[in-house]
């Protein structure tokens, strides 16, 4: 859109036909020959040297799109304009795309516990908050593969993969928000040498040979999934979205709000702490989280995301070009879309205003064939086209169209393969799953057996984020290279509340299960086990009744088993001076305790808890256990 | 130098200042309420036209109204009603809750019944804290909630429960809810730490919920065979008499409480609820009133006397 007010020359006719093909899907004389000759000089000086767009100058740019808009432009080159439906068509990707941007974020804020006067006594989110990741094709085909059945809402998908066989990769250039982040950020931050119409965006925006990286990146991700991980997830873009934003933007906004406004109300003046409480009551009413979360080394997360949004200023939509595995795979479902482009080479004179900006990189330019699996179909191409060759139609001539992925290596596939599926050996052989694993490696109530959990586990993060308690993290290293962002529990930071079974409610693969209160809980009346999902310990030497003749006991306060897990013993010490002290000592009885982790939270001794949690004696595993009458091999 | 904030002086003076209200099963938690606070001598006592009143029940824990770990809804709902009845301009709910907020004042039924009573219910976060200097023996610089101390008057609604560190534990302890911050050192001197919060907060009135009472696996319970049915509501403007009465409900002493007597010593009330004109008001099943004194005969235990009252099924006062 930032070229369209530039004032373009007419293009130069002696070249037409002439433009080298990066693909080689015409028989030009090489590849990538292009740069400075592309263009003439007198036009590439009028477009690089352009003072309106030269630096970097935001405020300018801005007030150029901004009259831009409103100025009636002349259209270069010959000048006939692009049809009205496809103008249209263009102006409703734009709000799909905001909207769905929207949509995303508001589920996203809202995939957490409030609370409300008119909720009753069991805790359920009132819609599906992990709606995008359920219509996700590469999370429902990868766990398929690996868990061999499509969890629950994950059939959604199977829309998305009707509307991308009928339209091609629509969601990427018309829903995905990941996608709209990156479409945004290109916008924003265009390559300062290359100015915003330049030379350099357009050659950027041709088709590259490493775009054909993500099917690479897909064919691994989806083997080791055959092997039985699902850790492609790391790389799916809503995943990301959801993770990113989750655990490190809003926290991270929040956090600067919060502090602000802090900054604000500790002033001496009344109108100023006045006004900084409204907004704070307000904000935290609607979007704000009424109190500050913390996240396991969220840094590396958020950081991750900074970088590949950044990138965006050298190659636009780098990420979805080059790395997005669900790109890829609605990529291999658009082969035959039946909506697709159709071109007339014989009017093109190659302006190549198609190119600046182009989405996917497809190849929209004439002279060479149409990339149909990397289209976006943002349909911007056909609106800046003066030229007629460019028209999106149902069931197009094919002659023009080509497929990046049917370029692929068949060595590089393999090589992929196989890397795929070293994933697996080469990270269980390493003594996290099997053997020597963490003991502090708590996973969510629900979760399945650690195998089958990373079979399923897709590090979403929607568990995370919808917890209440702050108790869900993304593991580092805690459960091995494999396991990185899967959630771990840390009760430090936050314990599992007793009644909530929100984490399995917005899982979308099932990895922790869809749990009731009752299942959770256990009943004496139906005869069902609590749910446990770890042992408390005390560290005698820590802890003040034991070791300090102080009396405390607000482990056993918090103790929400009924009868409690914390027992104590009342017993009378003698104290430095030899005065004897009455205090209660805390003992855990392992048959009741169902590692919920109250205790570690509340434990006054604050650095290193005098009570802590480990994952032993969890009920998904049947080895990871201390009594005898839980080793039944027969129980799962 | 201790910070005070005493919502108790506004009173002038009443027919009785101790209530115990007693009603059959098939009794409304409402009714026993607008008993307890007839024999008081109404609301109008209390609550002055245009105050902001606040009403501190016991939120503190993802329990439900049959666990009996917070304040009886219905309680919590009459009193509102009857404060704004009053002439209040407006009645906040809140408390500073243990567990997650939101479960709590969802789960325990609260939210809901205040929220239709006309209340406002409000959530603790983190920025309606502000640090104080309370001067109290042990408590001295803590976040305070402050919708607590900026109303005209406060109204305390809690609940009568165990709690295996206190032993009981009702009025006084509620006002562990008006701090912020690690309360969990506050066990480790935990009588003096009430009594500290009892001289900081004295309520314009204090309604003890006794609808049914954790008897054990206090303070958070969990099952309901931890509690038992009492449909008994306590009233006073005292709130070391209603604690002095009201642990007897659970069979125990007010002897047994340090709290109580650091209260006393500090001239917060009297553990002799027998000297508060204290009235008895019975509800039976078939509606009617019953109202009489409550007298202690001379040379009785009044411990005895309140627990032969309450018909607990515990065997004996513990001694």
């Amino acid at each position: 859109m930032s070229a369209e007010y530039l004032p373009l020359p007419i293009p130069w006719l002696g070249v037409v036909g002439m433009v080298p093909s990066i693909d080689g899907a015409s028989a030009g004389p090489g590849p990538i020959a292009i740069s400075s000759d592309l263009l003439s000089p007198p036009i590439a000086d009028a477009v690089l040297a352009s003072p309106k767009v030269r630096g970097d100058d935001f405020v300018n740019r801005f007030r150029d799109w901004w009259r831009g808009r409103f100025k009636a432009r002349k259209r270069p080159g010959s000048g006939l304009p692009a049809r009205k439906i496809i103008v249209a068509l263009r102006n409703s990707r734009r709000v799909s795309q905001f909207f769905f941007l929207v949509l995303f974020l508001f589920l996203l804020v809202r995939t957490e516990f409030r609370g409300s006067f008119n909720g009753g006594a069991n805790v359920r989110m009132p819609y599906p908050v992990e709606g995008f990741l359920l219509a996700d094709p590469f999370v429902a085909l990868m766990t398929f593969l690996s868990s061999h059945t499509v969890y629950r809402a994950l059939w959604w998908s199977v829309g998305m993969v009707a509307i991308t066989l009928v339209f091609g990769r629509i969601f990427c250039g018309w829903i995905c928000p990941f996608g709209t982040l990156h479409h945004f950020f290109a916008w924003l931050l265009p390559n300062p040498k290359s100015g915003t119409g330049g030379s350099r965006r357009v050659r950027a925006n041709m088709t590259h040979p490493y775009q054909s990286a993500k099917y690479y990146l897909l064919g691994a991700f989806l083997v080791a999934a055959v092997c039985g991980s699902a850790i492609g997830g790391l790389f799916d873009p809503i995943c990301i979205c959801v993770r990113a934003i989750g655990l490190a933007v809003i926290p991270a906004i929040n956090y600067v709000t919060s502090r602000g406004l802090d900054h604000v109300s500790q002033t001496n003046i009344h109108i100023l702490q006045q006004s900084s409480d409204v907004a704070r009551d307000a904000l935290v009413a609607t979007v704000l989280q009424p109190r500050q979360y913390f996240f396991h080394q969220t840094w590396v997360i958020g950081g991750l995301l900074f970088i590949v949004l950044l990138a965006n200023r050298w190659i636009p939509r780098f990420w979805c070009r080059a790395l997005c595995p669900l790109g890829a795979t609605l990529g291999l479902i658009a082969r035959n879309a039946l909506f697709g482009m159709e071109k007339d080479h014989s009017k093109c004179t190659d302006c190549n205003l198609c190119l600046v900006d182009c989405q996917g990189a497809d190849s929209p330019q004439g002279g060479v064939k149409w990339n149909q699996d990397e289209c976006h179909m943002c349909l911007n191409c056909e609106t800046a086209c003066p030229e007629d060759v460019i028209k999106f139609r149902f069931l197009p001539n094919r002659r023009s169209a080509t497929l990046a992925q049917d370029g692929l290596d068949r060595r590089k596939v393999l090589v992929t393969a196989v890397t795929g599926a070293a994933v697996l050996p080469l990270a269980r052989t390493s003594d996290t799953i099997d053997s020597n694993y963490y003991d502090r490696l708590i996973r969510p109530p629900g979760s399945l057996p650690e195998r089958d959990f990373m079979e399923r586990c897709i590090r979403c993060a929607e568990c995370m984020k919808v917890c209440p308690n702050n108790a869900l993290h993304p593991a580092l290293l805690e459960s091995g290279i494999e396991g990185l962002w899967t959630p771990i529990l840390i009760p430090r930071i936050g314990y599992c509340e007793p009644t909530c079974v929100l984490c399995g409610q917005v899982c979308p693969t099932g990895a922790i299960q869809k749990i009731s209160e009752e299942q959770k809980l256990g009943s004496a009346v139906r005869h069902i086990e609590p749910i446990k999902i770890g042992t408390a310990f005390y560290d005698h030497g820590r802890c003040l009744p034991w070791s300090m003749a102080t009396p405390c006991i607000v482990c056993e306060e918090f103790c929400p088993t009924s009868p409690k897990s914390i027992w104590v013993e009342e017993i009378d010490v003698p104290d430095r001076d030899g005065h004897m002290v009455h205090v209660q000592r805390p003992h855990v009885d392992p048959q009741l305790c169902i590692g919920c982790g109250a205790c570690e939270k509340v434990c006054p001794v604050q650095d290193r808890p005098a009570v802590y949690v480990t994952s032993v004696g969890e009920s998904r595993s049947r080895t990871n256990v201390i009594l005898l009458e839980s080793t039944n091999y027969n129980r799962l | 130098m201790r910070e005070v904030r005493d919502y108790h002086r506004s009173d002038h003076g009443g027919p009785s200042d101790f209530v115990v209200v007693r009603g059959a099963a098939t009794t409304a938690p409402t009714v026993l309420v607008e008993q307890a606070l007839t024999a008081l001598g109404g609301m109008a006592r209390f609550i002055s036209r245009g105050d902001i009143v606040v009403v501190k029940p016991n939120i503190g824990w993802d329990r439900t109204p049959l666990q009996a770990a917070n304040s009886n809804p219905e309680v919590v709902a009459a009193v509102v009603h009857l404060a704004l009845d009053a002439g209040a301009r407006k009645v906040i709910v809140t408390d500073a809750s243990c567990n997650d907020p939101g479960r709590c004042f969802q789960r325990s039924g609260i939210w809901a019944k205040a929220h239709r009573a006309g209340a406002e219910v409000m959530l603790p976060a983190e920025h309606r804290f502000r640090t104080m200097r309370l001067g109290g023996e042990v408590l001295d610089e803590w976040p305070v909630y402050r919708t607590l101390i900026e109303a005209d008057k406060v109204i305390n609604v809690p609940v009568a429960k165990h709690h295996n560190l206190a032993k009981y534990t009702a009025a006084m302890k509620n006002w562990y809810g008006t701090l912020g911050g690690r309360r969990n050192r506050l066990h480790q001197s935990i009588d003096v730490s009430i009594a500290d919060l009892a001289t900081f907060m004295r309520p314009t009135l204090t309604v003890v919920d006794g609808i049914r009472v954790m008897m054990r696996n206090g303070p958070q319970g969990g099952n309901v065979d931890d509690t038992q049915r009492m449909n008994t509501v306590l009233a006073s403007i005292d709130q070391i008499a209603v604690d002095a009465f009201g642990c007897t409900l659970i069979g125990q002493r007010p002897e047994n409480l340090p709290y109580l007597r650091m209260g006393q010593e500090r001239g917060l009330g009297t553990m002799q609820w027998q000297n508060l004109r204290p009235r008895e008001v019975e509800v039976l099943a078939d509606g009617s009133v019953e109202r009489r004194a409550l007298i202690v005969p001379e040379g009785e235990d009044p411990a005895a006397v309140a627990f032969a009252l309450n018909h607990a099924r515990c065997e004996r006062v513990i001694t």
